[in-house]
Order: structure tokens, then sequence, then C-alpha cells
């Protein structure tokens, strides 16, 4: 089959590889009909995530129709149409009980699980696509995917809906909304958004979902603000503005209730050397850019709540712990716990309260993947989302 | 995940006084320990029973489906089985072990015979876990020094310290118990020969 493949820092290719096979009970193959490249691949195109080989497959928001199914899977059948969480969880253990999914236990094989827990404490969850820290599944920027514990991830949509208007369920969707969940809003709150990528737009529509009475928007990229605006946020362009007195203006001298960093580590993150010294040695991570978070908790109200979608990876030179600390915060953060999410958001996208289709700026065929990932990287402003799809042919 | 390392010790002190606060952690029964014999305890939470956890393991013959360099075990008697065990260099050792403590839903221990060339022995020990979480399970596996170079170097197969092994094991054993299947992401990297069981079915 086709596959976009990773050979290093900004050098992916699309290739033929071998096709997927079942191999666990529990497995399905998907035959891939839409794919998105998503901001955090753009980590592992500037190579700032360790551990990635050369050849490993690349992409995690997938979607398609079940083309095999292993003997240990009675949920799934041949010809549904099912979009595929990012996250790879059991759904037997004690987290995945709990719904806490991207904290499954079991997800990650026995022989790459030493890697994280050397760097975290515990091992990290299995996730298609993302180095061999999270297991080094091959991703889905391909033709076909093999999807493991495919009896509790995949999502079965309506046969007719459009691609677009599910894909992502499979991680910027649900991620949008967890970020929102995570501020625990209450009515009257105003809510402000680091960051209007893809994560950020949809937790603002979220947001206003979950009640908040207004959602204040910050970046600097012209068109996402626009984007922003058009979903009914307040926005504030930190290249025009000093954005903690802006947001203090705004709320009448007492900050936004709730703060959600939609940055990130800012392609900023760890090193892979750091890494490999680590696991010979001892812990010593290279240091994330916090920026936006540092900037939120300045700007949070007394007693706020703030929601960390943005991804990190090692440690954060000059935080503002004593902030923190005296204005009495409270912070959620962690990989989406897709699964819990998706059976609730693709009925509020059928029933028309949720619409992420005009987050899509570019739809590509997958030949041209190669091309997509530096539009990505290099036009920010213009190319918000591109939507890979496999089999169709290049102009 | 939900472990703890619970004894690691290569060096000469007795198990009795290792520095654990938890003694009871330490299987009472096994072989006595010497200079350089390798211990390795691990524990890991699992969330199934007790008694599903203990049966699965006292059929001996399952081992090879989730310990990496076990091959096969065959059960030639109620306490007595005969291991396979891979070599380096594809080859392979043998030996046959008895069941020198048995308390059902507790605990299980097992030694080589006299007569093996090879000295092992394991024990894992089940208790309930708190909150009704299922199942905390700790397991120490012995490697006897008399045997010292073909002991490590089976302990070392594919350059792996005997306290990597067993904490992989381990790990496989939750996966396969809780999940009912081992995770692999390359067919490739399927690390576990398994003569039986769902692992093996295209």
């Amino acid at each position: 089959m086709r596959a976009l493949t990773w050979h290093g820092k900004h050098d992916v290719r699309v290739e033929s590889v071998p096709d997927p096979r079942i191999l666990n009970p529990r497995d399905a193959i998907v035959r891939i009909t839409s794919t998105a490249i998503c901001g955090s691949d753009l980590h592992l195109y500037d190579h700032t995530i360790p551990r990635m080989k050369s050849g490993d497959v690349l992409g995690h928001e997938f979607m398609g129709e079940v083309v095999e199914v292993g003997p240990g899977n009675s949920r799934l059948k041949a010809g549904d149409k099912v979009v595929v969480p990012f996250v790879i969880a059991c759904g037997r253990c004690f987290f995945c009980g709990n719904q806490q999914y991207a904290a499954c236990d079991n997800s990650n094989p026995a022989d790459k699980a030493d890697m994280s827990e050397a760097l975290y404490g515990y091992a990290m969850t299995g996730a298609f696509g993302y180095s061999h820290l999270t297991g080094g599944y091959p991703g889905g920027q391909a033709e076909y995917a093999r999807v493991p514990f495919a009896d509790v991830g995949p999502i079965v949509v309506p046969a007719d809906i459009e691609d677009d208007k599910v894909l992502f369920l499979s991680d910027i969707l649900p991620t949008g909304w967890m970020a929102a969940e995570n501020c625990n809003i209450e009515p009257g709150d105003t809510v402000a958004v680091w960051g209007c990528g893809p994560v950020g737009l949809f937790a603002i529509q979220s947001a206003f979902i979950l009640g908040a009475e207004r959602v204040i928007a910050i970046d600097h990229y012209p068109h996402r603000l626009e984007l922003a605006k058009s979903l009914g946020a307040e926005v504030v362009d930190y290249n025009e503005v000093h954005v903690r007195e802006a947001l203090v203006e705004m709320t009448g001298g007492i900050g936004p209730d709730a703060c959600i960093d939609a940055v990130g580590m800012e392609s900023h993150g760890f090193s892979a050397d750091n890494i490999l010294d680590e696991l010979k040695m001892t812990v010593k991570l290279g240091t994330d850019r916090p920026h936006a978070l540092r900037q939120m908790i300045l700007a949070c109200r007394k007693g706020g709540r703030l929601s960390i979608p943005g991804v990190y990876g090692g440690m954060a030179d000059k935080f503002p712990i004593g902030a923190l600390m005296e204005k009495g915060l409270s912070v959620k953060s962690g990989q989406t716990h897709v699964q819990k999410y998706t059976a609730k958001l693709l009925h509020m996208i059928l029933a028309g309260d949720i619409d992420t289709t005009f987050l899509i700026s570019h739809r590509l065929p997958l030949e041209e993947a190669a091309k997509g990932y530096k539009m990505f990287k290099e036009q920010q402003n213009e190319v918000t989302k591109v939507v890979l799809k496999p089999g169709v042919a290049v102009h | 995940m939900q472990e703890r390392t619970e004894h690691t010790h290569s060096g000469d002190a007795p198990l009795a006084q290792a520095k654990q606060p938890d003694a009871t952690a330490i299987p009472e029964a096994g072989p006595q320990t010497r200079p350089d014999d390798t211990i390795v305890g691990r524990t890991v939470t699992i969330n199934r029973p007790r008694s599903e956890l203990y049966a699965f393991w006292r059929d001996l013959s399952n081992l090879p489906r989730f310990m990496e360099n076990v091959k096969h075990v065959e059960v030639v008697g109620p306490d007595r089985s005969h291991w396979t065990v891979k070599a380096p260099a594809g080859s392979t050792v043998e030996w046959d072990a008895v069941i020198t403590e048995d308390r059902p839903n507790e605990l299980l221990a097992w030694a080589s015979t006299q007569e093996s060339t090879v000295r092992h022995s394991g024990s894992v020990r089940f208790r309930d876990a708190h909150g009704g979480r299922g199942t905390e399970v700790t397991a120490t596996i012995i490697y006897d020094p008399p045997a010292g170079v073909l002991g490590k170097a089976i302990a070392k197969l594919s350059g792996r310290e005997p306290k990597v092994q067993a904490r992989r094991d381990l790990r496989r054993f939750k996966q396969l118990m809780e999940a009912g299947e081992i995770a692999i992401s390359h067919p490739d990297e399927e690390p576990v020969d398994t003569p039986a069981g769902p692992l093996r079915f295209t």
C-alpha cells in the first residue's frame, strides 16, 4: 500500500510499504478514506519528538471502512464506516474503566513502555503514528491501517455521512471539547483561549456550548483570528496589544475565569539527545517553552481554572508556581480520552449542534502528503487543516 | 502502569536482611541465595480476581505466552514440568522444575531439580489489591550461578538484564489477563512465541 513515511527532520515521503494485517484477536483493518495532518504531526516533522525511526508511518486522525476484523472482535464488521480515535485503549484496565482512556495501561507494547516509564514514572499509552514512545504503531496517513482493540476504539458513523463532517472525532474535536470541559465552566464565565489552531477553535465552540458567556481568543494569524471571531469569540492579536493588559481591561479588572493553553510546547520541545541520555543515566529533559502557559497563569482570575490541552514533553523553566499557588488556581491537563467523547460528539454533529467542516482549508491526494506537511508548516495563516484522500489521483 | 519495583538485588546480602518495609512481599519459599544470584521482584496490579490469575499461572504451560525467553513448558506431573528456554545463537537449554510451594490463589514457587544443569527458580505471589482494583502480583525470578555463565547468558538474551525481562514479562502477563491479548505494534516485533492461545491465528 501507499503511506506517508517519516525519514528525518522535514523529510516525509509517500512510499510503498507492506499492507497491514490482523495481528491480535481484537484487531480490525480499516481502508482509509480520509486522514488529516495534525498540528502535533508538525512536532514529528520538526523532529522535536524523540524515538522516531526512519520509515515510520505517520498519522493519527483517520477514518474509513472496516475491511477485516479479528476473531475476537464481535462489535465491528466489514463495511462499517468508522472514525478511529488516536488513543489506543484496551477498554478493560482500571484506567479505561474510569474512562481515562489516554492512560490505558495495556496498549503500549511491553518492550516500548520502558522509555516513557523512565521519563514520566509511568509508561505512556499507545497512539497511532506518534513515535516509539507511544508504541510505534503505524499511523493512518496511508491506504490501510491496523487498529488494535478495535472493539472499543472506533466509532461507527452513518454510511451516508460525509467524511469531512466526522473525521475530527478522531482527535481535535474531542480534544477541544475536553479542553473546555476541563474549565468547569459556570454561567457568566469568560474563557480565554491561547492559540486559534484547530484545537483552539474547537475549544471556543465547545466553551460556548458548555455555557461560557464570553470567549476571548488569542493568536496573531489574521485568518485564524477571523475564524475565531466567526465562532463568536472576541479576539486579541498578541502582535498588536499586551495580552495580559488587554484581558484585564476586557474583564473589568477581574481576569478570565478560565484559560485554555491550546499552544503547547510550540515546537520547541524536548531534544532527542536529552532523552537518550536520560535512558542511560538519569532524568535530564529538555526545556519546553511554556510562553502561553506562563501568560495565562498570570492573566487568570484568582481562584480560576487552567486547562492545558497543548502538548508538552519535558521540563519548564521559570514556571510561575508562586502565582499559581497564591492565586489558588486549579489545573487540568492531559492527552484526550477520545473514546469517552466520541458518541456524545457524534450525536451533536448529527443534530447540527457542532460543525467542524469550516476548518478544512485544503484537500489533497495522499500522494501529495509531503506537500501538505510543507504547506501546513510554512503557511499557518491560510492552511488551517489539510485532509488527505488515499486513492485519489493526482491532477 | 500501576507498578513498583518490589526488590532488586544482585549483591550478596541475604534476602532476609534486605531493607524492605513489607517483608511479606518476599516469598518465604524458594532456594537460598548466593553471591551474584539475580533476584528480581516486581509488582503489578492486574484488574482481575486472584483465583483467575493464580489458575492461569499454575498451569505452567501458559508461561511461554508472556515470558519472552521461555519457549515451551511441558507439564509432566502434578508438580513437575520440563522447560525449554531460548539460549544464545538460536539454541535452547532445557531443565526440569518442580513446584516447591503451592498455596492456591496466594503463592506459587518453583525450582529446577537437583540434576538440572541450569539452576533456576521463581515465585509469584497474588494479593488482593486495595480498593477493589483486582490483584497485586509480585514475581521473583532467580538464576543460580553454579550454572552461572549459561544462566546469565539466558537471562541476558537480546542484551536484556533479568530485571528488564521480568518487568516486560509481567507487563505482558497483565495485558494478556486484562485485555485478552498482548499489545504489539509491528508484525516483525512479535515478542512472544506462543504455541497456544490467542496470539497466533493467522
